[in-house]
């Protein structure tokens, strides 16, 4: 990956002005531990990224958080794909780098990624075009960590932050195995989002969160992601557990297809991370308009 | 349990459990335990999705107390012995030795029951679902020869069995895929990315992650996340440990000069090499030349672990390429990514006109028809023979399996 000339990024500290690469919104700047609402503050000593400043501010005033999956490349302007669901009510977008074997992803974004992959996209490419874009809301990078591996942890992560993103997630990087990406995502002030599972156990959700950067990531379902008819049980208790330990946002994706489930898992989550059913709408033949149109629907739902 | 379950009879026939390896013996040299999280040096670890990380914790807890426990040792070499038909021989290849100058011994793993060695850990695997409490077995496989054990096992001890295959591997090995049927497994094509072992590998991995509560993933090789390429170097370790000791006995009390496995993911030449490790044998591993990871590959991270892969500038994996679909692999099990980096074994590639020759070759001159994946082992051997390999060495070849599966595709190929 080359590495776009940017301003630097001020980091480790949740106060003072942030002087902007991307220049997101007001709220992404210097929003000072004061204004993360009453009990929200972060420790002391604990870095925090515009990703999570965003998106505690957007919880503590009482909004749920709605967070759209894009896959890079899927389709020609995929990017005015980002900046309609961000006109439609997104408070971050999730953007796909695709990668050859994504082990997580169901039928539609293994489609959407070997689509983005056959029409040439690659990592560079993906982050290049996002440090053009000027999208308004923070954006977290969804990749496999082969592609952060090749290109180095810390140029990645730099390059990340040189582009304007907000934050990162790895499925395929667990706890015990991202320490050494998570210190240099903190260090060019990217969040670092990790995943809690239906599966994990409650001592082991409380060390995940304690690393975790941005928001917290709840697997809604034992399974790869995809659309579902019936909202899993497992998608509520999941955003529970989390939320009974932390005070992060927690955004519950992987099944999440329609308004009425994200308004149920909301009853008990801070947001939603909505993918294959949009990524489908988009592989359907679908443009801006009609991811807009999914997105608005699932803001209306949780407003 | 319930009371459908056939339980093999346990006849505690196998090696003295008292002279294994202990896990406090096996930390001391090459080929022990793994370091802290699973690593062989710089590669191994355990990269796969949250949703997995407790079950690969759970198996490695069951596998360290079964491993430490003679009973399951009685049980597994029971069963291996009775039903798998352990020790397999060494053959001595009379006229073929005669022809290349090089005494050439065979470690007959295709004489194990389903025709190759994958039995040996697939067994294993099978014990420890039943003590983890899991009914349902799910399986990749490339050739089907991991597919048909998997298929076996499950059929064994009363579980259902799921196994992905690529489409293009169910084309070129369809006998197998009929085979696994006939057992009661169900084969699902797997038709993204290169429709090979590869995409097996993610389909199970994905099925795994959806149905991990009552299912054991059966890794067929030496690869994926910790414990697995431990786990299954340590099941498939039957093979070099017998092949050793019978070793001895035709040579008198010596080891061979160099001990050669075919190596895809790399089972057969790990439970190979464990066996030999400590001695002076040269270890030689020969991958196929379009899936040459060690040769090719550059460090990275797939299928939850860290080896060398065949992969472009940007980290995307790539094809590899070989007419063994068991070979078909981009990738190889880190433990032997590790081997070659401290130098205990290296790592050789074959291709394809040669292994069918040498395919050929041990069937005219010993009558017994080789695996293309076990050919690999095999041509390397006959081309290197006076010249990497000195006139009048002896050479122990792990023969992983017989080549019934392939005689269809060479049939074809030779046409």
């Amino acid at each position: 990956m080359t590495e776009p000339r940017a301003a630097q990024r001020s980091t480790g500290s949740t106060g003072t002005g942030e002087q902007g690469a991307g220049d997101i919104t007001q709220e992404m700047r210097g929003v000072g531990p004061t204004a993360m609402g009453r009990g929200h503050v972060p420790p002391a000593g604990r870095s925090v990224g515009p990703l999570e400043r965003v998106l505690r501010l957007r919880r503590d005033a009482g909004r749920k958080l709605v967070v759209p999956y894009v896959t890079a490349g899927v389709v020609d302007g995929w990017l005015d794909v980002v900046r309609a669901v961000v006109a439609a009510g997104a408070d971050a977008v999730e953007v796909g780098l695709p990668f050859s074997d994504p082990i997580m992803d169901g039928p539609t974004i293994q489609q959407a990624s070997l689509v983005a992959l056959q029409r040439g996209m690659t990592p560079a490419m993906g982050v290049a075009e996002l440090a053009r874009a000027d999208v308004g809301v923070p954006i977290v990078v969804m990749t496999y960590y082969n592609l952060v591996f090749r290109s180095g942890e810390r140029r990645f992560a730099r390059t990340l932050a040189a582009s304007g993103v907000a934050g990162a997630i790895v499925p395929d990087l667990p706890l015990e195995e991202s320490e050494g990406w998570r210190a240099e995502a903190g260090a060019a002030g990217v969040d670092d989002v990790l995943l809690v599972a239906p599966s994990t156990p409650d001592d082991r959700i409380r060390r995940i969160c304690e690393a975790c950067r941005g928001f917290v990531y709840g697997v809604g379902v034992m399974g790869v992601t995809g659309e579902r008819a019936q909202l899993a049980d497992s998608a509520r208790q999941v955003a529970r557990r989390v939320r009974a330990v932390t005070d992060l946002p927690v955004c519950v994706g992987v099944g999440i297809t329609t308004p009425e489930q994200a308004a149920d898992v909301c009853q008990d989550a801070d947001g939603v991370v909505v993918g294959s059913a949009l990524v489908r709408r988009l592989l359907d033949g679908g443009g801006p308009d009609a991811a807009a149109e999914l997105v608005a629907g699932i803001r209306e739902a949780l407003d | 349990m319930s009371d459908t379950r056939r339980t093999p009879p346990t006849l505690g026939v196998g090696p003295d459990v008292s002279t294994r390896t202990s896990n406090a013996d096996a930390r001391a040299g090459v080929m022990g335990e793994p370091g802290v999280g699973g690593r062989f040096g710089r590669f191994g670890g355990r990269y796969v999705p949250e949703s997995l990380v407790p079950a690969c914790v759970e198996l490695e807890s069951a596998f360290r107390l079964a491993w430490s426990d003679p009973s399951f040792h009685a049980e597994l070499d029971g069963i291996l012995h009775s039903y798998g038909g352990r020790p397999t021989p060494v053959t001595e290849c009379a006229r073929l030795s005669a022809q290349i100058g090089v005494r050439l011994l065979l470690k007959r793993e295709d004489l194990t029951h389903t025709g190759s060695h994958k039995l040996n850990n697939v067994v294993g695997q099978a014990l420890l679902a039943r003590r983890m409490g899991k009914q349902r077995l799910v399986a990749e496989t490339g050739a089907g020869q991991h597919g048909v054990a998997s298929a076996t096992a499950a059929a064994l001890f009363g579980m259902t069995c799921t196994v992905y295959m690529g489409e293009v591997d169910v084309e070129r090995q369809a006998l197998n895929v009929f085979r696994m049927e006939l057992l009661g497994a169900e084969v699902r094509p797997v038709g993204s990315g290169s429709r090979t072992l590869k995409d097996a590998v993610n389909e199970a991995l994905r099925d795994w992650v959806a149905t991990v509560a009552d299912t054991h993933y059966c890794l067929g090789s030496v690869m994926g996340p910790h414990p697995y390429p431990w786990m299954v170097r340590e099941l498939q370790r039957v093979v070099g440990d017998e092949a050793r000791e019978q070793c001895r006995v035709l040579l008198d009390g010596k080891d061979p000069d160099i001990v050669v496995a075919c190596v895809g993911g790399g089972s057969n030449a790990a439970g190979t090499f464990a066996g030999f490790a400590d001695t002076d044998a040269e270890l030689v591993g020969v991958e196929a030349a379009g899936g040459s990871a060690v040769g090719n590959g550059i460090p990275g991270v797939l299928h939850g672990m860290a080896s060398l892969l065949l992969q472009d500038e940007a980290g995307q994996i790539l094809e590899a390429e070989s007419i063994s679909a068991g070979l078909d692999y981009p990738g190889i099990g880190p433990e032997h990514a590790y081997l070659a980096d401290i130098g205990r074994a290296r790592y050789e590639h074959a291709g394809d006109d040669e292994v069918l020759a040498a395919f050929q070759l041990l069937a005219r001159t010993e009558g017994i028809i080789p695996a293309f994946e076990s050919a690999h082992a095999l041509a390397w051997v006959v081309r290197e023979a006076g010249r990497a390999i000195p006139h009048g060495s002896t050479v122990l070849v792990t023969l992983s399996g017989r080549g019934d599966k392939d005689v269809a595709q060479a049939r074809e190929l030779l046409r």
